[in-house]
C-alpha cells in the first residue's frame, strides 16, 4: 500500500476531473427530464440530481476489475464507471444499442465491459447479490472490491441485515455504500428508522463504518480511499454512509407532498456542485474558462449521445423470445 | 353483482377513486380496520389511491411503514388474529415477493395448523399487471400464483363496481383476501351508483352474452377481452365474455354454463402461459364440460418473457385485442 492511496491528490487536474464529472452527470440528468417530457424516455425514471459527489467520490477510487451493483437511481454510477453515454441513452430509450440492450431501461443498466452488475428495482434486492460476488472473490482469493450503492429506505428491509451479517461473518470484501439521501419515497427517515444513525447498524453487525458528509465530493473521496484500501488490506466489509439530498422529485411521477419547498431550497444551496464550485473559486483553483470548457465539452458529449439514441434501431418484436435462456440452448 | 341502474343516482369517479372510497367507507364503518403500507400516507399512496386519507384519519389508521414487507405485512396477520381488521397495501405485487413467506406459511396456513383456533382477517392490497413500461421487475402478473395456495381468497375487481364494492366483503370474510388492482385500471373513468354497495366476492359475472364462444378473463384484461368481442362481432361472431372476478375460489359453474352454451372457450390471462391460471382454467373445462366442446381450447397470455422495457416489446408481450380476435378466429374455425 503506498502512502498516497489512501489521500486523495488535491492536484488541480484532479479537481477540475472531479468537478467535470460531477457536472457530466447533472447536465445528462437535466436531458434525461427533458426527454422525458418529450416521451422519448418512458416509464419510472428516478434521477441523481443533488447525489452526484456520492458516485463522483466513491467510483474511481475503484479499480477496472472490482464491482459495482446499484439501483434504479443508478445513472451517475454508470456514467462515471465508464458506461458510455451513449449507451446509457439508448437504454432510457428502449433501443437495441443501449447498455442493456434495450429490454432494461432506466432501472436496470448492467455492462459487463465495466463489471457493472445492475440496476436493481427492487428496494435492498442488490445487497444479496453484492455479498454473492464478494464470496466467489473471496474464495477464489482474488483481490476484488464489490461496491453495493444504495438508499436509506434499503435499511429497513430484511435484505440489508441478512447481508451485512453475512458479508461481516465471512469477512467477504463488500464496500457497503449508504445514500442517506433522507427520504425512501415520501417517507423520511426519522418516520422509518428507530435509530437514524445508520452507520451505527453496520457497526452493530461488526463491520467498519463511517458516515460521510455526502455532498463534499473530496470528503467522500478521502473516506472511500479509506475503505478501499481497508478492504483490499483486510478482505472484511466496509460501510459508508454519504448523507445526501435529493434535489429532485423520487421518480417523474411524485407530485413531493410529503417535503416543502423551502427545505428543497436549502438544500439545493448545499448542493454537491455549487459547493465544490465555490470552494474552488474562493482558492483560486478554476477559472471561468475551466468552467466554460467542461460545460462545451458535457454538451457536445449528451447532443451526440442524443443523436445516437435518436438513430438507434428498435428490436424487432419477433426478436421478443431472445434473452430469456442463454441463446442456443433450451 | 346486481345493480339496479335506475334505481339511484351515478356520477363519474376513476378506479383510482372508487378504491379510495372503498376504503374510507370501510375505515368509517368499522373502527378496527387500518391501511398500513409503503407511503400510504404523507405520499398519498404509490398509485395515489390513499391520497388525502392521512388528512382525515390520522397516522394511526393510515400508517407509514419502513420498506419492510415481510415484517409490515406478517404484523397486518398479527394484528388480525388479534382482532383487528388490517388492509395492507403491498404497493405492488413485485414486491410481495418480499412478502411471501409471510403469506403463504403464516397468513394462509395458520387456521389449518391451529384447528382453526386462529383466522386471518386480513386483507391484503396490490397493483398488478403490466403495460406502463416499468420493465422486467415492475410488471408482474403473479395473482395466478397466488390463487395456487389453499387458504387464501384471490380477487380480480375489473370494474368500478367491483373496485368499489369487493373491499368491504373481503373484510368481513374471515381469512386472508389478496385483491389485485391492476395498473392500467387505475385511471379508467366511468359511471358509478352514488350508493354502489359491497357486492360478493365468489361468483364470476358474464360482461357480456354471445352464443358462438366463450372468452374467459379477468382484471385489467376484461377490457381489451371486450374490445374484441367488439371486433368479432363485426366478422360475424357472437362472443361471451366471462368476467372471473375471483381466482380462488374459480366459479365452475358459471365458467362451464357458458362453455355448455357456446361449445367453445378462448381463455385469456396476463400471466405468462406455463403452469398459469389459464392452465387451471382449460383442465377444469376438459375435466367437466369435455363432451360440451366443439373445438380444441384456446389461449391468449402473456409470452414466456420477462416483460422487456421498450413500449412496442412490453406490448407485444403481453394480450393484445388483436391476438384475442385471432385466437377466437381460429377456434371458431
Ligand atoms: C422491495 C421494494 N419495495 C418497494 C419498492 C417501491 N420503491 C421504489 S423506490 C422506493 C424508495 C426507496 O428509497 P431509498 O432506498 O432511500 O432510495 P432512494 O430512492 O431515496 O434513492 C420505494 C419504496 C421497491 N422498488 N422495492
Ligand atoms: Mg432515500
Amino acid at each position: 500500500m503506498s502512502d498516497t492511496a489512501d489521500k486523495p491528490h488535491l492536484s488541480r487536474a484532479h479537481e477540475l476531473d472531479l468537478l467535470n464529472r460531477m457536472i457530466r452527470i447533472r447536465r445528462f440528468e437535466d436531458k434525461c427530464a427533458e426527454l422525458y417530457t418529450q416521451e422519448k424516455i418512458r416509464g419510472f425514471l428516478h434521477l441523481y440530481d443533488g447525489e452526484e459527489a456520492v458516485a463522483v467520490g466513491v467510483i474511481p477510487v475503484l479499480e477496472r476489475r472490482d464491482r459495482i451493483v446499484s439501483t434504479y437511481r443508478e445513472h451517475g454510477h454508470a456514467l462515471v464507471r465508464g458506461v458510455p453515454m451513449k449507451a446509457a441513452l439508448a437504454e432510457l430509450y428502449g433501443k437495441q444499442e443501449g447498455c442493456s440492450g434495450g429490454r432494461g431501461g432506466s432501472m436496470h443498466f448492467f455492462d459487463r465491459e465495466t463489471n457493472f452488475y445492475g440496476g436493481n428495482a427492487i428496494v435492498g434486492g442488490g445487497l444479496p447479490l453484492a455479498v454473492g460476488l464478494a464470496l466467489a472473490d473471496h474464495m477464489r482469493g482474488d483481490n476484488i472490491v464489490t461496491a453495493c450503492f444504495f438508499g436509506d429506505g434499503a435499511v429497513a428491509e430484511g435484505e440489508f441485515h441478512e447481508s451485512l451479517n453475512l458479508a461481516a461473518l465471512w469477512a467477504l470484501p463488500v464496500l457497503f455504500v449508504c445514500e442517506n439521501n433522507l427520504y425512501a419515497m415520501g417517507t423520511a427517515l426519522a418516520l422509518s428508522e428507530s435509530e437514524t444513525d445508520l452507520h451505527l447498524k453496520a457497526a452493530s453487525y461488526r463491520l467498519s463504518s463511517e458516515a460521510v458528509d455526502g455532498m463534499d465530493v473530496i470528503a467522500v473521496e478521502a473516506a472511500a480511499r479509506r475503505a478501499v484500501a481497508a478492504i483490499r488490506k483486510t478482505g472484511k466489509p466496509y460501510f459508508l454512509e454519504c448523507r445526501t439530498y435529493r434535489l429532485r422529485a423520487h421518480s417523474m411521477f411524485d407530485a413531493q407532498l410529503y417535503r416543502d419547498k423551502a427545505e428543497v431550497e436549502a438544500w439545493r444551496q448545499k448542493g454537491p456542485i455549487v459547493r465544490f464550485e465555490s470552494w474552488l473559486e474562493a482558492n483560486h483553483m478554476i477559472h471561468s474558462e475551466d468552467l466554460a470548457s467542461i460545460e462545451a465539452g458535457v454538451a457536445a458529449e449528451i447532443s451526440e449521445a442524443v443523436a445516437f439514441a435518436e438513430a438507434g434501431t428498435w428490436e424487432p418484436a419477433e426478436q421478443l423470445g431472445r434473452f430469456t435462456y442463454a441463446e442456443g440452448a433450451v | 353483482m346486481k345493480q339496479d341502474a335506475a334505481r339511484s343516482e351515478t356520477r363519474e369517479l376513476t378506479y383510482r377513486e372508487a378504491v379510495r372510497e372503498a376504503i374510507r367507507d370501510a375505515l368509517i364503518r368499522d373502527p378496527r380496520v387500518f391501511l398500513m403500507g409503503e407511503d400510504v400516507g404523507r405520499y398519498g399512496g404509490c398509485y395515489a389511491v390513499s391520497k388525502g386519507l392521512l388528512a382525515e384519519f390520522g397516522p394511526e389508521r393510515i400508517r407509514d411503514t419502513p420498506l419492510s414487507e415481510s415484517g409490515f405485512t406478517g404484523a397486518g396477520i398479527g394484528a388480525a388474529i388479534a382482532g383487528m381488521r388490517p388492509i395492507v397495501e403491498l404497493m405492488t405485487v413485485n414486491f410481495s415477493l418480499l412478502a411471501l413467506d409471510q403469506i403463504l406459511n403464516t397468513a394462509a396456513t395458520i387456521r389449518h395448523m391451529s384447528g382453526s383456533q386462529f383466522g386471518v382477517p386480513l386483507v391484503i392490497r396490490m397493483a398488478t399487471g403490466a403495460g406502463r413500461q416499468l420493465a422486467a421487475q415492475h410488471s408482474h402478473s403473479l395473482e395466478g400464483w397466488y390463487a395456487h395456495i389453499p387458504g387464501l381468497k384471490v380477487l380480480a375487481p375489473a370494474t368500478l363496481e367491483d373496485a368499489r364494492g369487493m373491499l368491504w366483503t373481503a373484510l368481513e370474510d374471515p381469512d386472508p383476501v389478496l385483491i389485485f388492482e391492476h395498473v392500467m385500471l387505475y385511471n379508467m373513468q366511468g359511471p358509478l351508483a352514488a350508493d354502489a354497495a359491497p357486492v360478493d366476492i365468489d361468483k364470476a359475472a358474464v360482461r357480456r352474452v354471445g352464443h358462438d364462444i366463450s372468452l374467459v378473463t379477468y382484471g385489467g384484461s376484461l377490457w381489451k377481452t371486450l374490445e374484441a368481442a367488439a371486433e368479432l362481432a363485426k366478422a360475424g361472431i357472437d362472443a361471451e365474455v366471462v368476467d372471473l372476478r375471483s381466482l380462488r375460489p374459480l366459479d365452475d359453474a358459471t365458467i362451464m354454463a357458458s362453455v355448455a352454451k357456446t361449445r367453445r372457450a378462448v381463455i385469456v390471462d396476463e400471466g405468462w402461459r406455463s403452469g398459469s391460471i389459464s392452465a387451471e382454467i382449460c383442465t377444469r373445462i376438459i375435466e367437466q364440460a369435455f363432451w360440451e366442446l366443439d373445438a380444441p381450447l384456446g389461449r391468449v397470455c402473456s409470452e414466456e418473457v420477462p416483460i422487456p422495457y421498450p413500449r412496442h416489446l412490453e406490448q407485444a408481450a403481453i394480450p393484445q385485442a388483436a391476438k384475442i380476435v385471432a385466437a377466437a378466429k381460429s377456434v371458431v374455425g
